[in-house]
């Protein structure tokens, strides 16, 4: 028998204010039915508009004691909705999902590398890397904005690359990993897609190993509609499998993903 | 108040049953649901070897509704029948296995196959519109369907129902031939083909271009099908398509179904199931019906 996990859940909103432009911090109150997240792992965020029904995963950026800090891009309608959500309402959420970063090993020094809104999930993943002993550096790349910083260097030594130069490094985080001469016994990135490629052939080369968390579209976030695939690399035939982002992800060891 | 219902000589607890492809083979609900409390689980697609599925993006939202085209990727029926049929008569629930494939004799290799296994029921998917042979095409042509129809059940151990597809113009034409190529009941609908542009890409956001609308959104669509499907056989007739609540259940009985799925709803809320299930009884107790059965098709 698997252990029962509460629905579909109405979380009260203590928070949700812009941080950069178009990236907003929304915090909940965590109820005490729901699983308390891991690094890495996600939500499902609803949104109130009937016509828009299907899930909007968002990452763990932080949880202290009974909040949860998610940090989400206006990307189309229904993040640009949750901006409309007050301090006081509720929004509806189920989760959390996902296997989330594995911290194991004997502590070393960790590089964190994120691009854009990968970059929430590694607040609550250095803060946890830190407690068990880990030296950190996290490389971040943004467009032009830098945020989530603050947080970031309690934990360890932040690094920041904007493609347009306007802070710090002015390239991207390959670039950037490469100009401080980095390096480190383990690596966890989180980004878009190519961004992800990059961090494995460059981690590949120099013998890390690596985690990456990725992002497909989701329909339901927990195993059941097979939607949310990416290619694993398999000794078959095609070369791959298809796996779950939502239920054997988001996190895959770097070697084992195959990008197109 | 009877809830139990009787499709082709098969009783179901309850008219509540799952959506083939929306439920796996129930593992990922079982922390939310009491799979005991199903009328009938019908497990996701199942090939005579593995199918590995089309590349992603697999699914797109659309208003009250979202497109897929998973491709039925599947581990093939000798993985079900050692992992997934054990699995599930831990339940006493009823097993619904959704046949798929891309010629007649693959189809009829899983039926064969599954002869001798301890299922309920069998129900012929030939209408996934995501498969780029084989499926769809034989739920689009009456002579195809029947053909594959009663091929099938020629080998078939358990009662076959047929799962029409709604991409068709006269859908009672593939309902008669289906009937008269014995079949032992008629689910409806599958999803119907749909397509997403990104306007700023200008791209198709599937990777396959287009994929099955469900959800919703295709709610009256099926209501409406169900109902000539149910003037224009004698079969009894599953209807699903964009059910969310008991309410909608109870409009597609009213039309002519014996028994109810709940699709895309699960996805959205993992507890649908049983939401459905509860939305049923409490209209049967507002309205005073005794047996659900007293429901069935009497809106003509
Ligand atoms: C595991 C995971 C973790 C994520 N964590 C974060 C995070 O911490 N912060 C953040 O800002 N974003 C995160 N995302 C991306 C976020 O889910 C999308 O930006 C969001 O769903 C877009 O919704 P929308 O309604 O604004 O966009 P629309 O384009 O209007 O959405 C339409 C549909 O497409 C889906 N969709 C669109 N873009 C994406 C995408 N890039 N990834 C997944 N689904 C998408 C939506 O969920 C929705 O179903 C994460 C995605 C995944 C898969
Ligand atoms: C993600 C997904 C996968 C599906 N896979 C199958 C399948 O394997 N076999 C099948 O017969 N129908 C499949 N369907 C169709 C559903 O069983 C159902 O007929 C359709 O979605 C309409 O019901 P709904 O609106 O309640 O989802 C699938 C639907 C979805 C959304
Ligand atoms: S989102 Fe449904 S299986 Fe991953």
């Amino acid at each position: 028998m698997v252990e029962k996990r509460a629905g579909r859940t109405a979380c009260k909103i203590l928070q949700n204010r812009q941080i950069a432009d178009g990236i907003f911090e929304i915090v909940l109150q965590w109820p005490k039915i729901l699983h308390r997240p891991i690094a890495g792992q996600f939500v499902n965020l609803y949104c109130s508009h009937k016509g828009r029904l299907l899930p909007r995963p968002i990452s763990v950026c932080e949880i202290d004691e009974d909040k949860l800090h998610l940090v989400y891009a206006v990307l189309g309608k229904g993040t640009a909705e949750f901006t409309t959500f007050q301090a006081g309402g509720l929004i509806d959420l189920l989760g959390p999902f996902g296997n989330g970063f594995s911290l194991e090993g004997k502590p070393g020094r960790a590089l964190l590398v994120s691009g854009g809104v990968g970059t929430p999930p590694m607040v609550e993943l250095a803060k946890q890397l830190k407690a068990r002993g880990w030296e950190l550096d996290v490389v971040c790349g943004f467009r032009s904005q830098s945020y989530l910083v603050e947080q970031l260097s309690r934990y360890g030594t932040v690094h920041i690359a904007t493609d347009s130069g306007t802070e710090g490094f002015s390239g991207n985080v390959i670039e950037l990993l490469d100009h401080e001469a980095l390096s480190g016994d383990t690596l966890f990135a989180c980004g878009p897609g190519p961004m992800l490629k990059g961090v494995q052939t460059w981690a590949k080369a120099k013998g890390i190993p690596a985690q990456l968390s990725l992002e497909e579209r989701m329909g339901c976030g927990f195993g059941a509609c097979v939607g949310c695939v990416t290619k694993i690399i398999t000794d078959n035939e095609s070369g791959f499998i298809y796996k779950k982002v939502c239920k054997d992800g988001p996190v895959f060891p770097a070697a084992e993903v195959l990008f197109q | 108040m009877k809830l139990a219902v009787n499709i082709a000589g098969v009783e179901l607890k309850n008219p509540v049953m799952t959506a083939s492809g929306t439920f796996g083979s129930g593992r990922d609900f079982e922390p939310w649901i009491d799979l005991n409390r199903l009328g009938c689980v019908v497990v996701k697609g199942v090939a005579a070897t593995p199918w590995a599925g089309n590349p992603p993006p697999r699914i797109v939202e659309t208003w009250g509704g979202m497109i897929n085209s998973v491709g039925l990727q599947n581990p093939g029926v000798e993985y079900f029948i050692a992992e997934d049929i054990p699995w599930l008569r831990q339940f006493d629930t009823r097993i619904c296995v959704n046949i798929v494939g891309r010629t007649v004799s693959e189809y009829v290799a899983v039926a064969e196959r599954l002869a001798g296994e301890d299922v309920d029921l069998l129900e012929l998917n030939i209408s996934c519109p995501n498969i780029k042979e084989g499926g769809v095409a034989f739920g689009v042509q009456a002579e195809a369907a029947a053909a594959v129809t009663s091929a099938v059940k020629k080998v078939a151990r358990q009662p076959l129902i047929v799962k029409l597809s709604p991409n068709v113009s006269d859908i009672t034409e593939i309902a008669r031939a289906v009937e008269g190529a014995g079949a032992d009941g008629i689910s409806l609908i599958n999803t119907l083909l749909g397509s997403r542009i990104d306007i700023w890409k200008r791209k198709f956001i599937l990777s396959m271009k287009h994929g099955g609308l469900s959800g919703p959104a295709i709610k009256p669509i099926a209501v409406r099908m169900v109902w000539q499907v149910a003037q224009a056989v004698k079969l009894p007739v599953i209807g699903m398509g964009g059910i969310m609540t008991g309410e909608d259940a109870i409009e597609f009985i009213l039309a002519g179904a014996t028994a109810i799925a709940v699709g895309t709803a699960s996805l959205l809320n993992p507890e649908a199931t049983m939401q459905v299930l509860e939305g049923v009884e409490s209209y049967m107790r507002e309205t005073g019906v005794e047996d659900i059965a007293d429901l069935v098709g009497i809106v003509k």
